[in-house]
Parts: C-alpha cells; sequence; structure tokens
C-alpha cells in the first residue's frame, strides 16, 4: 500500500504513526513543547480505530510505570513528555532496563536545567545515552532530525526495543517537535494478537508462572544479570549503528551534529564549500549506539573535527572517546533555547581551525 | 515402635484435612514468624484456586515486605517500584480487561510514596483490587515510622513515640479513597484470628467477583501486626493491635455497593 503524504508537526508525527503502526497504549502527560502528541491521540479516537488505549495520568511518574505495567504484559506501550518531565520519568526507566522490557520513550526536549525554557535544546544527550536513572544500564537512542524521522522512528524504535529486549527514547527537540513538514505516513498496520513467552498475561495454559521484575538480592545472580546486559548492548553496538555522511568523503575538517543541529550544519557546509573549505558532516541518527567507528575511520583524514550541540558539550566527550587524541575535537553550541545558525557555525569553523579566516 | 507406625499412618496425604493451595507455591516465606501477611498470602491464593482464576490472574508486588511475592503465588506477577503498583496495575488491566488484576501493597508503599497513584487509580475507578496491608511501620527496611504509625507509637525513626505536631498525624488513606466516586466496594479487615480470617476471606471474595462487573476499584484494607518492627511476641502484637491500632483503624466496611445503590 502507498504511503499517505501529510503536511504535520513533529509531534503530530508521531501520535499518527504511533496509531498506524499498532501501538497498544499511550500513557502520556501534558507538558510543553509536546502536548501535542497526547491532544492529538485523543483527538484521534485511536482506540475507535484500532483498540489502541490512551491515557492521561496524574503524573509522568505515573505514566512511565504505565508503560512498565503494559510493557511487562508484552504490549507496545509508549509515553513522551519533554526535558523536565523525562527527569521524573528515570526511575521507571531504570526499572524498565532492569527488567529488560521494550517500549518506547519520546523526549521533545528543551532548555535546563530545572524549569530552564519551553524552547528547543539538546541537553539531555548525557541523560539519554550515559543512563539517566541508577544502575547499569543503556537505551536504544534514536535522533531525529525531521518530522519524517519523528514518524518513522516509532516504527523504528518498537522494533529495536523488542528485538533486544530493551527500551527506546527518541531524543528530539522542541523544533522537531513544534516545526510542521511533508510526512510519508506508513498504511495502518493491525495491532499484535500475540504476546511474547516472557509477557505476564495470566498464566494461561502455561507451566510456568512469568515474572516480571528487576530484583536479585544475590550478588552473584545480580553480576550475572549486569554481564548479561552488557553482551546485549555490545549486540547492540555490532549491529544497531546508524548514521548519515553529508560530503565527508573528500572533508578537510568535520563537524559531528545530530537533530535540529544537523540540519543546521547541513547548510553550514554548503556555505563552507561556496568559500573554499573543505567541509564534512556527520550526522549520528543513533546516540547510542554511537558510530563511534566510524568518526575514528574519518578523523584519521581530517584535520580538525568540531562537534556542534545546543548544549554546553556533552556528545562531544564521546567524539574525543572515539578520535583519541588523532585530531583537535572542539566543541560550539549554543544554550537557553536558542538554535545555532549556519553562518555561526562556519565562523567558528574558521576560528578553531583556521586562525580566524 | 508401634505408636511411631500409627503417626505415620496418620499423617498419610488422604488424611490432610488442610493442605498447600495449590496457588501457593511451596517455598519458604520471608516473613517473620506471626506476621499477617502470610495468613492474607495464603486467603488470597485460596480464593484465586476456588474461583477458577490461576491462568487468568496477573499481580503486581511493589517494594516493601511482599515484594517477593511471586515466589509465593503460582500467578504470573510485575514486581513494581516503590508506590507504582496502582499506576502499573492500570495499564495491565487497561490493556488486558478481561484478567484478574489486583496489587498487593504495604502502608508506607500506598500512604506515602504512592499517594498519588493510589488516589488517582481510585478516582478514575480502575477495575482491579488493590489489597492493603497496614502495620503502622516500614517492615523491610527495619521498623521506621510510615504514614500510619499512630500517635505515641514508637518506631526507629520515632523512638519517643509519633509525635503529631512535629511529625503528622496518621493518614486513613482507606477513609479517603471510600469517598471517591470510582471506588465501589472499600473494607477493613484482620487476620489475626481464625474469626477475622474467615471475615477477610469473605471480604476479599466479595472484591474480586465484583472484578467482573467493570464497576471500579476495590479496596481491602487489612490491619496487620508486625511483631518484629513491634518488637513485641506475636500474641502480644495482636493484642496491642487490638487494644492499639483497631480504636484508631476500625474493621468493617466503609463502602458497600448496596449503600451505592441507595444513592
Amino acid at each position: 500500500m502507498e504511503r499517505e503524504l501529510r503536511l504535520m508537526k513533529g509531534n503530530e508525527a508521531v501520535a499518527e504513526a504511533a496509531i498506524r503502526a499498532g501501538v497498544d497504549g499511550y500513557f502520556g502527560y501534558p507538558i510543553t513543547p509536546q502536548s501535542e502528541i497526547l491532544e492529538y491521540l485523543m483527538e484521534a479516537n485511536p482506540y475507535e480505530r484500532t483498540g489502541m488505549v490512551v491515557l492521561q495520568a496524574e503524573s509522568e511518574v505515573a505514566a512511565i510505570n504505565m508503560v512498565y505495567g503494559g510493557a511487562g504484559c508484552g504490549k507496545k506501550v509508549m509515553t513522551s513528555s519533554s526535558s523536565p518531565g523525562i527527569s521524573l520519568k528515570q526511575e521507571g526507566i531504570s526499572y524498565i532496563a532492569g527488567a529488560e522490557l521494550p517500549c518506547l520513550i519520546v523526549n521533545v526536549a528543551r532548555g535546563g536545567p530545572g524549569l530552564g525554557t519551553i524552547q528547543p535544546a539538546q541537553a539531555d544527550y548525557f541523560q539519554s545515552v550515559k543512563g539517566g536513572g541508577h544502575g547499569d544500564y543503556h537505551l536504544i537512542v534514536l535522533a531525529p532530525a525531521s518530522v519524517q524521522e519523528m514518524a518513522d522512528f516509532v516504527e523504528l524504535g518498537f522494533e529495536l526495543a523488542f528485538k533486544y529486549r530493551n527500551p527506546a527514547l527518541i531524543l528530539s527537540d522542541g523544533a522537531i517537535g513544534q516545526m510542521m513538514e511533508k510526512v510519508y505516513l506508513n498504511p495502518q498496520k493491525p495491532r499484535s494478537s500475540e504476546s511474547p513467552d516472557w509477557a505476564t498475561t495470566g498464566k494461561g495454559s502455561r507451566e510456568d508462572r512469568n515474572i516480571i521484575t528487576s530484583l536479585d538480592l544475590d550478588p552473584d545472580g545480580q553480576e550475572q544479570f549486569n554481564h548479561k546486559l552488557i553482551e546485549k548492548y555490545a549486540e547492540i553496538e555490532k549491529n544497531e549503528v546508524r548514521y548519515e555522511e553529508f560530503h565527508c568523503d573528500d572533508a578537510e575538517y568535520l563537524l559531528v551534529a545530530y537533530g535540529t543541529s544537523a540540519r543546521v550544519c547541513q547548510k553550514s557546509v554548503q556555505i563552507a564549500r561556496e568559500h573554499g573549505i573543505k567541509l564534512g558532516l556527520l550526522r549520528p541518527v543513533t546516540l547510542f549506539p554511537f558510530p563511534k567507528k566510524r568518526i575514528a575511520e574519518i578523523s584519521s583524514r581530517v584535520k580538525g573535527i568540531l562537534s556542534v550541540e545546543m548544549s554546553s558539550g556533552q556528545m562531544v566527550e564521546d567524539v574525543q572517546l572515539a578520535v583519541n587524541g588523532r585530531v583537535p575535537v572542539m566543541h560550539f553550541g549554543r544554550m537557553g533555547g536558542i538554535v545555532t545558525t549556519p553562518d555561526e557555525v562556519v565562523e567558528q569553523v574558521k576560528i578553531l581551525f583556521l586562525g580566524g579566516k | 515402635m508401634k505408636e511411631a507406625t500409627g503417626i505415620k499412618e496418620i499423617i498419610k496425604p488422604e488424611n490432610l484435612a488442610y493442605a498447600r493451595t495449590e496457588v501457593m507455591l511451596n517455598n519458604t516465606l520471608s516473613y517473620c514468624p506471626g506476621c499477617g501477611h502470610g495468613t492474607t498470602h495464603r486467603i488470597l491464593a485460596e480464593l484465586i484456586d476456588e474461583l477458577g482464576l490461576q491462568s487468568k490472574t496477573i499481580g503486581v508486588s511493589p517494594v516493601g515486605c511482599s515484594v517477593l511475592m511471586y515466589h509465593y503465588l503460582d500467578v504470573d506477577i510485575q514486581q513494581a517500584a516503590h508506590g507504582r503498583a496502582p499506576a502499573v496495575a492500570t495499564a495491565i488491566k487497561r490493556l488486558l480487561p478481561d484478567r484478574f488484576v489486583f496489587t498487593y501493597q504495604g502502608d508506607g508503599d500506598l500512604a506515602a510514596i504512592g499517594t498519588s497513584e493510589t488516589i488517582h487509580a481510585c478516582n478514575r475507578g480502575e477495575n482491579i483490587l488493590i489489597v492493603f496491608i497496614n502495620n503502622g511501620i516500614y517492615g523491610m527496611t527495619g521498623g521506621q515510622m510510615a504514614p500510619t504509625t499512630i500517635p505515641g507509637m514508637k518506631s526507629s525513626t520515632s523512638p519517643q513515640g509519633r509525635d503529631v505536631h512535629s511529625m503528622g498525624n496518621p493518614l486513613k488513606m482507606t477513609d479517603i479513597v471510600a469517598t471517591l466516586a470510582g471506588t465501589y466496594y472499600v473494607t477493613r479487615q484482620s487476620v489475626h484470628t481464625p474469626a477475622n480470617v474467615r471475615k477477610t476471606k469473605k471480604a476479599l471474595r466479595k472484591a474480586i467477583e465484583y472484578q467482573k462487573l467493570n464497576k471500579g476499584t476495590c479496596f481491602v484494607e487489612i490491619v496487620s501486626n508486625c511483631p518484629s518492627g513491634w518488637k513485641m511476641t506475636p500474641v502480644d502484637s495482636n493484642k496491642w493491635m487490638e487494644e492499639n491500632m483497631f480504636p484508631y483503624y476500625p474493621l468493617g466496611d466503609l463502602k458497600t455497593p448496596s449503600e451505592q445503590a441507595e444513592k
């Protein structure tokens, strides 16, 4: 079947894509700039369309624990929020990772810390890729750079989450959530009627009961489980790295940027090349797993790398680890909800690597 | 020798009048001797068995003494974060509406850290059963003051007794949820005597059966003892409970379906 072309906000695209992907349940709580996801779902009557449950929870904390309950039943369930709300969800996310439950979390990020601003930011990188909650765990983190990817990554997120029994996170920001673009939507998929064999659906005719837990009071048992998680994350790093390259082949200088910043940097590359600077862009699509191998390869043939983020410099640490001192790795970013301009980035490349020329 | 053979004759399985319920697993309980958790587990297991619900039951046990409930009951169980069981159960029941879904929560879990989840699940009228064990203390962490610790009651964090002026008053969560439109049946029971065990079993049977009606949340509080946390023998703790807890938390129904029909 053909994909349907629509003009939508990123937030709306997530919501519509969720219904079409056959998601079983969405549990959310209002927060700017992502409330359109819950609003759209309430308006679109997904229960009539597919039987999808949508519930406005009493808090972000309740919402993520509803996701835990639904995911424990083997259902395709998701939640969304923005930075402060995602902080509230971290305990639940840690439990979900510890119980190895698949689910999708969407962060339409805004500036912080604290209540910060409602404008877009990329300051939740550490929280997203380094754990966020307590304990040793990773999320699978997808970074969309367009409304189209907001829609596409709903399906991809669930696919990866179920493949690895691991929570997946879409790390977006207020710009991508709020802006309107054309988006091709997949045809409606039916909700799955099957449950994974580990799910708590009632014992049915099973011999053994199913248990969803992250508790192991035996130190050896807990350590063994930690090793199992490490192996899973290694497998994810082996199979699921996704990135996009833009003029990297002959680049002398490389920009690394994701999401909104990557869109800005694409223009920066064009401007720089008009001025004779051979600039390239690597856009990580997955932030965990991070394209560190590819960045290391490219670093062997460029003179300098600039990590561009709407933050005080978070992803730059992963770029530095990947490059391992081979070439200078610098950071440039605007904060407080200010989106970097393409010219600013080119200017920084000139200042940092070309003696200001 | 003759006598020994006689005993062996008597303890043959067919002579066993009080056998282990099938839904109760053969694992040693982690609960302290004399504590009400074991009795309440047994009642739940008997009812799940008698009502033929073993294949359709999903339980939720959050952090607290009963966090290991999945070691004892042979049904599907989710272990939840502290206080969040009603939210977890909300999603389970909404996504699998024909299953029997219950939470099993202590007072610290339900009435302190999980106050919000408890009140909102009850207020939405989620079709779940909430079993609330109220022993007025944090048992698992070693006897700290709970939201339900009664005035003057000693605990490791109220060693001179709960001073309501500086530590606040005990929270009667069952009375609160009884006022919410979403609850269908709200009752307070105990399991410290055979007569009370029978009453609790009757109450829980009703609560489980009501879930099929989809009329709202059923909420069963069980005022229980905590011999270890209270630092008393089981017998003394039961006496203390009768004399001190019951006047504050009187047993009986707080909301019944017939009352609602009258309204």
